[in-house]
């Protein structure tokens, strides 16, 4: 029989994840469960990038911009003296739901390149609306007095923020498994197979799209929540355009459309950029090549590298990797 | 003479100079295997992107089962009843034939905002879908991905997912296209067993096939129906002849 490689791997990281804060709490560096906190928060909003960019197809190149409006709910509520964490929650969900409703229904509108732009114009848009938000502190952004606090749970507890953003994780990719499994899902992955044929059929495609993208701002916006909560400070540079890259770069990286690539891409990148960093101050120079090369040998990204082969015969049955 | 199924009044399409479908009328009635021939250029792929709604016709109007349905957009028509089949085939390359299918049923059991079961598990969807694949010879074929399929095999899937949506009337773009003779014979043998139980307007450049199914052929030339009548009407019309079957003799 076969070892499924990629199932391997899947089940290592989500135990080494698991039991981190007991390593890090042994070996007395609490700085590890910052570091790993961080790369699941940016991995859970690749996971929700990948669910109109792996599983839709369609190249978001703003979603940093929902991350952004997660984290500064936090802020903003703070700022004007509403504590307790459930406003917080709603709040960000509500807003990225809204948000992501109406660029969405405009973005939606068009295809392939002209998304590309249209959704990166409205993530610059939202970048020099938080700039020019003086009261959260304009260009420079805002500390954040509290965390979010939830009865007994404060997120801005480290060994709380981790495992909080690691049953979150958890949560995400499991909803991801169930949705794109199910009708909603083989509309969303069906469009972006072949989108004249849906129509062909009866299917307007248009409804489910705009579904799909405003579920994974929502999940963005959680990301964001816990980004707050972890760095205790808001910035417009949390919507800046490289931010809205490097999300991409993860799922891209981690393996397109499958459910735990954009977490695998998380853990791979950040942890090459705090490599390199160590190594050179020029450590851009370095990760650049290191992409080129993922994108031209592994076209699956890492855990295509590690799929059974014959994917040609295979047809695409379940998502399950 | 029945109520016609589907009607086009005036139809006009142009593109730039070139006049693509002109002051066409045409009727097909419930049942019938209404045939469109013509040469190259002729109009025939853009009168079926008329009726599938993918193109707008400049003037003229589109009837089917009784409404107006010119300006209905593309995806509602095949829940009315009309549905196209592509003669570049067009299918979910990366998924099963029966996915392909099953997604074809789906488009017409309610809506697809459904989250949480699993579509390839849910017999509402799969039976339908193993019954299509069934009336085309395919089910042996269920679980293969559909890029692996032959060209054959594809083009009956193509049929399969348009017969899933249950048509009353399906716009057939070419299905032999690119087929080889014994390919084409199943073709023909599947329209014949479908023959009767709806109506099909049948786009094709195999005479053979389309003498051989069509209860009635329309003579399309530069947009334009020079004439419309059964099989050996057509044959016999001294206008076709010169227009049409003269420059590509017809063996039948």
């Amino acid at each position: 029989m076969r070892v499924d490689l990629r199932l391997l791997l899947i089940l290592l990281v989500v135990a080494c994840l698991a039991l981190l804060p007991v390593a890090a709490l042994l070996a007395e560096e609490p700085y590890w469960m910052r570091f790993w906190s961080r790369i699941m928060i940016l991995g859970l909003a690749a996971a929700g990038l990948n669910l109109i960019l792996g599983f839709g197809g369609l190249v978001s190149f703003g979603h940093a911009m929902y991350v952004a409006i997660g984290a500064y709910t936090v802020g903003a509520l703070r700022h004007h003296g509403v504590e307790g964490g459930l406003p917080d929650i709603l709040v960000a969900l509500g807003a990225s739901a809204g948000v992501g409703l109406l660029i969405g229904a405009i973005c939606l509108r068009t295809s392939g390149i002209f998304f590309i732009m249209i959704t990166l114009a409205f993530a610059q848009m939202t970048y020099f609306f938080f700039v020019s938000l003086e009261q959260y502190g304009g260009d420079d952004g805002m500390r954040i007095a509290s965390g979010t606090q939830l009865g007994p749970l404060h997120l801005d507890d480290t060994l709380t923020l981790y495992y909080s953003a690691f049953l979150l994780l958890c949560g995400v990719i499991f909803l991801t498994w169930r949705l794109v499994n199910a009708r909603f899902g083989m509309v969303i992955r069906g469009a972006r197979s072949n989108e004249q044929r849906m129509a062909a059929l009866g299917i307007p495609v248009f409804r489910y799209r705009l579904t799909a993208y405003v579920i994974s701002a929502m999940i963005c916006a959680l990301a964001g929540v816990l980004l707050a909560n972890l760095t205790l400070y808001i910035s417009p540079a949390y919507t800046h355009w490289t931010r809205s890259g490097e999300l991409l770069i993860m799922v891209i990286l981690g393996g397109l459309g499958t459910l735990f690539g954009p977490v695998i891409g998380a853990i791979v990148l950040l942890q090459l950029e705090d490599l390199l960093a160590h190594i050179t101050q020029h450590w851009q120079l370095f990760l650049g090549p290191i992409l080129i090369l993922v994108v031209l040998f592994a076209r699956g990204g890492l855990l295509g590298l590690l799929a059974p082969r014959q994917i040609s015969q295979r047809p695409a049955e379940e998502i399950d990797g | 003479m029945a109520e016609p199924l589907l009607s086009t009044r005036n139809l006009a399409k142009s593109f730039g100079g070139l006049t693509a479908t002109d002051d066409l009328s045409l009727d097909v009635l419930p049942r019938e295997v209404h045939a469109v021939i013509g040469p190259n250029g002729a109009g025939k792929t853009t009168l079926i992107s008329q009726l599938s709604g993918e193109l707008q016709p400049d003037a003229g109007s589109i009837f089917f089962d009784g409404q107006d349905i010119t300006a209905l957009p593309a995806w509602r028509r095949p829940h009315l009843g009309l549905t196209r089949s592509f003669q570049i085939t067009s299918i979910f390359r990366d998924m099963s034939a029966l996915q392909n299918v099953a997604l074809a049923v789906q488009a017409h059991a309610g809506h697809s905002f459904r989250f949480w079961r699993p579509a390839a598990q849910d017999p509402e969807l799969l039976e339908p879908a193993r019954e299509a694949l069934r009336q085309v010879g395919l089910q042996h074929r269920a679980d293969v991905a559909a890029a692996a399929l032959a060209h054959g095999e594809q083009r009956q899937l193509e049929i399969a997912m348009a017969l899933a949506t249950r048509p009353k009337l399906l716009l057939l773009d070419e299905p032999m296209a690119g087929m080889g003779p014994e390919e084409s014979a199943k073709m023909v043998e599947l329209l014949q067993k479908l023959k009767g139980t709806l109506a099909f307007l049948l786009v094709e450049h195999d005479m053979d096939a389309v003498f051989a199914v069509a209860d009635r052929i329309t003579v399309l030339v530069y947009g334009r129906a020079i004439a419309t009548g059964r099989p050996e009407e057509i044959r016999g019309n001294e206008n076709v002849r010169q227009a049409y079957l003269g420059e590509e003799s017809l063996a039948v």
